[in-house]
């Protein structure tokens, strides 16, 4: 495989994007990536974005968000109707192609203008689940309480994955939810949302944007000082239908996390896409992640859950710790779909 | 940079019947259908598929938001990688180019790649139209955005006024021989297609596409299995995608410089310098029957401002033209949005199989697939042949 690495990333989530719309959003954040190591679109061989017409509420949204990147010269671009850290994955092939050395990969996501938890019941089979519009959160719940009933987790485990997020999010400008002081009774104290879920079990929901630079071999080493190279990537899927499947468990995360190398070797640093902290839990059993991995030191998507980017997030929150050189090697984690049907792992390593 | 690439092959290709509406069968069922005569075109079983790379319009057309996600048990994807990519029309393209790259990058061996779209179930101009709180709607669909640019082409390149509906008469007459096309109009004369109802002057109702339900799907795969294919294959001889800003000072709507950059770049890898003598089928994405000589100029088969030459002596049709263009009927003959683009592709790969049945052009070696979406801003083509390059 070709030597890939992350080079520079930018990340803007807030509550809400109320007067703001995607280009205004996204313009400085691809600015801030190119910048960052000083090169313009023109040295950007190809261009890859994800996000979602179903929250943007317009067909083709995306092609008005391409006004951010400045396409004019025409430029060679493609986009994926899904989180950024799988346009991420499309870039990478195409580095691997040898057809391009660098690639500029963003994403966004704004849900505050609706129902978050109703909007995502349209992503379910549309003939038997679906027009029973269950919401996002009792989807969650279903999965939490198998778990629980199933004796791999407690609520007091819940509320300790609560808490690590908060605690961790503190002094991340990018975070929704934090607390230096925030404890476990606290947040068995809050009332249930989606019972056994209370709001701080559930992800907080921002809206935002990420940008990501990538740049292969000696390329990356011209532009940054320490590059996060890529030294495993892969994503995988499992059947939807809630039924069909155990809920304690994501096999799709651990075949894509063994398939990029994640479950060998030390890891200094996870960061998890998990949308309650039940399925945080789920992933740390699916990564075997021990006491010496550092588990979502920005707070991780529980902090701040932006719709379309969280995942691309979670890459770049791994490749700062690495090119900063507070890690040197960690595993970023994206996932979609209901009960974490699908997901990828990126295993990022410092040289 | 330059490629270091894997060869690729197209090993099969299954299309569904395209139709108004695919009542009897659910979307899972619609691409099931697609996928499983791709599969058996290429002698493959699911277990010989490493991913799927899926594609389709905007999720509004059937208000579905990222249905690969429910689709991926019927799609085989257990335990694989899906990914679902969306461009605007280009989309069906887009897609088949994705799945080449994970081909020839050699992250896998083979790959099934599938572009849909289930009109039936909602309202295209309807999706299309939402109304945004930034910006005005111009409620024009599709139709009405491109009439003044074709309007344009007209004014520019001195055109005579029925070269569309010229288009449009043989486009459905190719569609005859395509047991797959939604439109089947036997009787259909020339006069008729002249005198239907204009709906976005100089847009006749004769000369856009339908609104259709189907699929098309190919099975992608690398040289060893390209090589070790019983049946035919088409190899891949290049490969581009494009996209410019929709709004800037300058910008030819006519034939956008992306469209021409496109072009260019897929001819250069493909080794072609002169696309008219050297490509013997064209699949090229004409949604309203002008753009048939916009895009034969744009893509260098045509001189500027002589495209419609082509189409008025004939040199685009099936019988007898030395450039066929469209020979299974187009999208102006099947219009399912999100496989459209795959279907232009798949043809194309038809074509140099020699499997194009009644719509095969004779002999033929290389063709060009092509497909555009957004407003003309974004190109997705590929040259395959059947020689390996």
């Amino acid at each position: 495989m070709r030597e890939v690495a992350v080079v520079s990333s930018a990340i803007h989530q807030v509550e809400a994007l109320t007067f703001t719309t995607d280009v205004q959003l996204m313009i400085p954040l691809v600015n801030a990536v190119r910048d960052a190591v000083g090169i313009t679109q023109d040295d950007v061989d190809f261009t890859c974005s994800g996000s979602s017409d179903f929250l943007a509420g317009q067909a083709f949204s995306f092609v008005h968000t391409l006004d951010a990147v400045g396409a004019v010269p025409p430029i060679s671009e493609s986009h994926v109707e899904m989180d950024g850290a799988f346009a991420l994955y499309e870039a990478w092939v195409k580095l691997q192609t040898g057809e391009a050395d660098t690639a500029l990969v963003y994403s966004y996501g704004k849900s505050s203008p609706g129902s978050r938890r109703d909007v995502l019941a349209a992503q379910l089979d549309p003939y038997v689940v679906g027009p029973l519009w269950p919401d996002a959160h009792s989807i969650a719940a279903l999965q939490a309480r198998v778990l629980l009933d199933a004796g791999l987790a407690t609520p007091e485990d819940l509320a300790a994955v609560a808490v690590r997020s908060q605690r961790n999010a503190v002094g991340n400008p990018n975070a929704l939810r934090s607390s230096a002081d925030v404890t476990v009774d606290d947040v068995l104290a809050e009332a249930v949302v989606a019972d056994p879920l209370r709001p701080s079990d559930l992800s907080a929901e921002s809206d935002g944007g990420c940008a990501v630079l990538l740049a292969a071999g000696d390329r990356a080493r011209s532009l940054c000082d320490r590059p996060a190279w890529i030294t495993g990537i892969d994503h995988r899927i499992d059947p939807q239908a809630l039924g069909l499947r155990d809920l304690t468990r994501a096999p799709s995360a651990a075949l894509a996390a063994e398939r990029a190398g994640a479950t060998t070797g030390r890891l200094d640093v996870a960061e998890l896409h998990a949308a309650s902290t039940a399925q945080a839990l789920v992933l740390h059993r699916e990564f075997g992640l021990g006491d010496g991995v550092d588990v979502d030191p920005s707070g991780g998507s529980l902090a701040a859950d932006t719709l379309m980017a969280a995942g691309l997030v979670r890459i770049a929150e791994v490749a700062r710790r690495i090119s900063a050189g507070d890690a040197d090697r960690g595993l970023a984690h994206a996932s979609s779909g209901p009960c974490l049907q699908q997901n990828l792992a990126c295993v990022l390593e410092g040289e | 940079m330059g490629s270091l690439g894997e060869r690729t092959a197209v090993l099969g290709v299954g299309q569904t019947e395209y139709r108004a509406t695919r009542g009897d069968v659910s979307v899972a069922g619609l691409v099931r259908e697609a996928a499983l005569r791709a599969l058996a075109d290429a002698e493959c079983t699911w277990a010989d598929i490493d991913a799927v790379v899926i594609g389709k319009a905007p999720d509004f057309f059937e208000g579905l938001m990222m249905p690969e996600l429910f689709l991926a048990d019927a799609l085989g994807c257990a335990g694989k990688p899906i990914l679902r990519v969306h461009t605007a029309g280009s989309v069906g393209g887009s897609t088949a180019l994705v799945a080449a790259s994970l081909i020839r990058s050699r992250v896998h061996r083979r790959v099934l790649t599938l572009g849909f779209e289930k009109q039936s179930e909602s309202n295209a101009t309807w999706a299309l139209s939402l109304p945004q709180p930034f910006s005005v709607s111009i409620n024009a669909g599709a139709g009405g955005y491109f009439s003044p640019i074709i309007r344009q082409y007209m004014a520019r390149s001195g055109a005579p006024e029925l070269i569309g509906c010229m288009v449009a008469y043989k486009d459905r007459r190719h569609a005859l021989r395509n047991p797959y096309a939604h439109l089947h109009q036997h009787d259909l004369t020339f006069d008729q297609v002249v005198e239907a109802p204009m709906l976005w002057d100089p847009i006749r109702f004769s000369e856009t596409c339908p609104s259709s339900d189907g699929a098309c799907a190919m099975v992608l795969g690398d040289e060893a299995a390209g090589d070790a294919s019983d049946r035919p294959v088409a190899w891949v001889h290049g490969t581009a995608m494009r996209s410019e800003g929709n709004n800037f000072p300058g910008r030819d709507e006519v034939s956008p410089q992306a469209s021409r950059d496109c072009a260019a770049d897929v001819f250069a890898q493909a080794g072609i310098t002169n696309p008219r003598a050297e490509i013997d089928a064209v699949e090229m994405y004409v949604p309203f029957s002008w753009y048939e000589p916009m895009w034969l100029e744009s893509l260098g088969f045509a001189e500027l401002d002589q495209g419609w030459r082509m189409v008025e002596d004939g040199s685009t049709s099936l019988d007898g033209g030395d450039l066929p263009v469209n020979c299974s009927g187009g999208v102006l003959s099947s219009n399912p949005i999100g496989a459209s683009g795959m279907i232009r592709f798949a043809e194309a790969a038809l074509q140099v199989r020699g499997l194009a049945g009644d719509h095969q052009v004779d002999g033929a070696r290389r063709a060009f697939g092509h497909a555009y979406g957004g407003g003309a801003q974004y190109f997705a083509m590929w040259v395959v042949g059947a020689e390996k390059p």
